[in-house]
């Protein structure tokens, strides 16, 4: 079987058929798609921006990072769950679709590099020389997820 | 008050033509006003489950709104200018839309929303600032901003179907 095929039939499966023949599902799984975006993104950018010295800056980064870990994890696996079925319902425009490859991309090496470099680097009360670069990968990578995510529509 | 031939002279602007027809313009300016909301709404909801006693509970309300609020602003004018770039790419689309119509509603409802908490509870934000919990009508403002915002994300998601448009010349 090679990937063609794969995607094909997740095109086939009941979950991918169901959103795709329904006229209000993907409409309704785009919107709890785009809310739990904005969860997602608010969670990292306030500790994002608190390494750059904005925001919450009274609050220590290590602290901070670990009272919004709960509220990413929670948006990352809400933006998982929805993007999902999406996914399944249209995978060979998908297969064909560039951005959709640079999105799963950035999105495997965005999450691996929030949940091990970013989190020892927050839990290590870093100092603003050693935060910046950390901040800037992270808001560079989430970014690059979210444009090639909305450029899917496109091309 | 008849806005249609307003809105018909705006749809015909070559600047609107040329926004509504560009293959790389309109992309970018709809993806700038879609990842706007991370810094937008991420910021506003990060206050607003302040309010409500979810979240950040250690940390002073005052604290979460002076320091998240400009961001959020910031935020409020990169998607007011960029929505505002798109509705002017398709006035008329836009005029006959009623998820666009809802949505302008329920942003001027989160406006007030938004002015009441600042000139009512949140003068004498002294007297609750370190509550782990809010007040009754603290939590309510948190709880109205949240609902009008993701009502709000909602309509504009849905503004791109024309379920309810009438076909042209009916």
């Amino acid at each position: 079987m090679d990937l063609l095929q794969l995607f094909q039939w997740f095109e086939a499966t009941a979950i991918g058929t169901a959103v795709r023949e329904s006229l209000w599902m993907f409409p309704a799984i785009q919107c709890g798609h785009l809310l739990t975006l904005a969860l997602l993104g608010g969670a990292v950018l306030v500790v994002d921006l608190r390494m750059l010295g904005l925001g919450l800056t009274a609050q220590p980064i290590n602290e901070l990072a670990a009272k919004v870990h709960p509220w990413m994890v929670a948006a990352w696996a809400g933006i998982i769950v929805t993007g999902i079925p999406m996914f399944l319902s249209e995978a060979v425009k998908c297969f064909y679709s560039p951005p959709f490859w640079y999105k799963i991309g950035l999105l495997v090496l965005a999450s691996a590099y929030t949940l091990t470099i970013r989190r020892r680097v927050t839990a290590a009360q870093p100092d603003s020389r050693r935060a910046a670069p950390v901040a800037l990968a992270s808001l560079v990578l989430w970014s690059g997820v979210g444009f090639a995510g909305r450029w899917i529509a496109f091309y | 008050m008849n806005l249609l031939p307003l809105i018909e002279w705006l749809d015909r602007t070559p600047g609107s033509i040329a926004i509504r027809e560009s293959i790389l313009l309109y992309p970018f300016i709809e993806t700038t006003h879609v990842l706007t909301l991370c810094l937008f709404l991420g910021m506003i909801a990060l206050l607003d489950l302040r309010l409500l006693g979810f979240g950040f509970q250690s940390v002073p309300v005052s604290q979460v709104a002076g320091r998240l609020l400009p961001i959020g602003l910031v935020g409020f004018g990169i998607m007011a200018v960029s929505g505002a770039l798109l509705f002017y790419s398709g006035p008329l689309r836009a005029h006959g839309n009623i998820f666009f119509r809802v949505k302008m509603t329920l942003m001027l409802l989160a406006g007030l929303n938004a002015i009441a908490f600042h000139y009512g509870i949140y003068k004498r934000i002294t007297s609750w600032d370190t509550s782990p919990v809010p007040p009754a009508r603290a939590r309510l403002a948190g709880f109205f901003s949240l609902l009008l915002w993701c009502a709000i994300v909602i309509c504009g998601r849905m503004q791109a179907y024309n379920w309810f448009e009438k076909p042209p010349g009916a």
